[in-house]
């Protein structure tokens, strides 16, 4: 009794702690799984989790292909990767030239669809307001603390702004969305870009940090007042006001599926590496991404077998042709065409050795 | 009749050496497990140890942008709000100890009383998180608006009201069985010189159980320490040291657990393995401790 008593709370600890270490268990279970089975395996991304989970599942029943993909996050997709335990990886973010540098091999990035952010605030009435950029940073930086002050005031000329402190609600967990919004503030502000910086994870100059879209959205929910950003598919299913920005044409445009397939019309580079955030796009909403699926380019590699390597590419096609059409329908931005026939031709560099696999 | 015996005896003999070997393999795999947890934890602490050094106990900056790593505000918020939910959780634990422990020892109130009592250890965290976001939030907003100090609802003491309410059933178990121990004779000789039952609690009881309430209370705070999920959702997360109990802050706890699927680089990683190193020793040491003034007590 007297020995349970006393080992129970270490064990306790114990397990705690052991349960951060999760990502690397995972990657022994995969390997076996990977080679047992004739199934695809991925990993990676949250934000696009549902999107894929429709495709691979019409994928399957249309081809009889299975896919198993783990929604591990962005940082988990690209390690899993590098240790060559998946077929796919998939990201939010594209890997950096450092995070390139360090795989074993040169990976492909395949967008497959856009993500947006917006901004929702509570107040009384929830009206629809317009922000500038250059508001925007301010706000995030803390440094425009009242909802009546001029600058906010002169660009919403049709509202009532009580006199009521802005509370900034941010995500406290590592997320794609903050990295994506982060970004767009480093373009637009210079003091963002010199301070807080571009990351999944920041150093907040102000404001309250709540865990995902749906800590963000309660908080914001719950607070007199308080300003926020989440993604666009979490806001439209849950029915959440959003803010207009201006973006780099100067027009001020709302966040819709229509407005961020917009935002990638815009000169693309041929490895689609690209932030999408405060395009030249003239009705394209400022804070957008692609999200991406990562591959080898050379997918000969660990005993693949050919097969294998095709399957995984024919996959990759599908979402990128076929499965277009089932993004719409979950609240995700489709590919304008223009970044389709990058991606094909990114696809046609896959190969298997000396072998085109497209 | 003897062969039969002897034959019935060797098979209770390999059945008790099975048994008693089983019992033995499981403990070893127990501590197996808790020293492997601790030196997977150290080996992957080492880049961030070499990189950061002792600066990582007193940086006030945690950027991972910036690659900064200083783990001071997460160690400030973790004790303060440990301590604060133990100050909070004190009194009502011990008087909830008396009250089962002395007053009603058996029947129907007590099994109750000690069933409910149970029952809060077994809620999971994320519901003591809800109702603290439901619940709780808006009482202390409506508090903070009345003492003119920032509403944020969410802060350090929110989370210690919570941890105060989590931790309670850890030392209340132990308490009330301690109390529960006073011998009768000491009890009964007080009585006999005319004490009330208020000086018999207050001059025979709590001293002579002092010792394992205080135990009781350190493997509450053993528990405060580690808790996550219900602190993430009330603490208000920022990176800052708190200035005061009702401003916003964030836990060692906490903090590894919204950063570490999302940790890219080896130092970020490494740091906040470093940080799940740090807690892990303080909790241990804090099992060890009130284990031993278990032991010293009940001998």
């Amino acid at each position: 009794m007297k020995f349970k008593k006393s080992i129970l709370p270490l064990l306790i600890t114990a397990f705690a702690l052991a349960s951060c270490g999760g990502n690397n268990s995972q990657k022994e279970g995969n390997q076996d799984s990977d080679e047992n089975s004739n199934g695809i395996l991925g990993a990676g991304a949250t934000f696009p989790y549902p999107f894929y989970s429709k495709v691979f599942d019409i994928y399957n029943k249309e081809k009889g292909i299975k896919v198993n993909y783990q929604s591990i996050g962005s940082g988990g997709g690209i390690k899993q990767l590098q240790n060559k335990t998946v077929d796919f990886g998939a990201s939010d973010a594209p890997m950096s030239d450092e995070e390139l540098s360090k795989s074993p091999a040169p990976i492909v990035h395949i967008p497959t669809c856009l993500g947006a952010v917006i901004i929702t605030c509570n107040l009384p009435g929830d009206p629809v307001l317009k922000f500038t950029p250059e508001v925007l940073a301010n706000i995030f930086l803390g440094k425009v603390k009242k909802w009546n002050d001029p600058n906010i005031a002169s660009l919403n000329p049709n509202v009532k702004l009580p006199d009521l402190a802005i509370s900034i609600i941010h995500r406290s967990d590592g997320s794609g969305t903050t990295y994506i919004f982060s970004d767009y503030l480093s373009k637009v502000s210079a003091e963002w870009n010199a301070k807080p910086g571009k990351g999944k994870s920041l150093n907040w100059p102000a404001g309250l940090g709540a865990k995902g879209n749906e800590g963000v959205s309660g908080l914001i929910k719950q607070t007199p007042g308080s300003i926020g950003y989440v993604e666009l598919v979490y806001a439209l299913q849950n029915k959440m006001p959003a803010a207009q920005l201006k973006n780099k044409a100067g027009n001020f445009v709302a966040a819709t599926l229509q407005s961020s397939s917009a935002a990638a019309n815009i000169d693309l580079p041929a490895d689609m590496r690209v932030s999408l955030t405060n395009t030249a796009a003239a009705d394209g909403y400022p804070i957008c991404s692609f999200t991406y699926l990562l591959l080898y380019k050379d997918q000969k590699y660990n005993n693949r077998t050919e097969a294998s390597a095709k399957a995984t590419v024919d996959l990759v096609n599908y979402v990128i042709h076929d499965g277009q059409k089932y993004a719409e329908l979950l609240g995700y931005a489709p590919l304008p065409d223009a970044a389709v026939k990058k991606a094909e031709a990114i696809l046609k560099s896959v190969t298997y050795g000396d072998k085109t696999l497209q | 009749m003897i062969p039969a015996i002897t034959f019935k005896n060797n098979g209770i003999n390999f059945k008790e050496k099975a048994f008693k070997k089983t019992l033995t393999l499981s403990a070893i795999v127990a501590v197996i497990i808790l020293i492997a947890i601790f030196f997977t934890l150290l080996v992957n602490s080492f880049p961030s140890l070499k990189a950061l050094g002792a600066g990582f106990f007193y940086d006030k900056t945690w950027d991972p942008v910036a690659d900064e790593y200083g783990a001071l505000p997460f160690l400030v918020g973790t004790l303060l709000t440990s301590f604060l939910a133990l100050l909070i959780s004190t009194p009502f634990s011990i008087a909830v100890s008396i009250f089962l422990g002395e007053y009603y020892k058996k029947g129907i109130v007590a099994e109750t009383f000690k069933n409910v009592i149970d029952l809060l250890a077994g809620i999971p965290s994320v519901i003591y998180g809800f109702w603290g976001l439901f619940v709780l939030v808006p009482i202390v907003r409506i508090i903070e608006i009345k003492l003119n100090v920032p509403p944020y609802g969410v802060g350090i003491f929110t989370s210690s009201i919570i941890l105060a309410i989590m931790i309670l059933p850890f030392s209340v178990s132990l308490s009330r069985q301690v109390i529960s121990m006073v011998p009768d004779h000491l009890k009964e000789a007080a009585y006999s010189l005319g004490a009330t039952r208020f000086e018999v609690i207050t001059k025979i009881i709590i001293p002579y159980t002092k010792s394992g309430l205080f135990a009781g209370l350190l493997l509450a705070l053993g528990r405060a320490l580690g808790e996550t999920m219900a602190v993430t959702m009330l603490i208000g997360n920022t990176h800052s040291i708190p200035t005061g109990i009702f401003s916003p802050g964030n836990t060692m706890a906490s903090v590894i657990a919204n950063e570490f699927s999302e940790a890219t680089g080896k130092i970020y990683t490494s740091a906040l393995i470093e940080m799940g190193l740090f807690l892990f020793v303080v909790a241990t040491v804090i099992n060890i401790i009130g284990k031993q003034i278990i032991k010293r007590f009940t001998l």
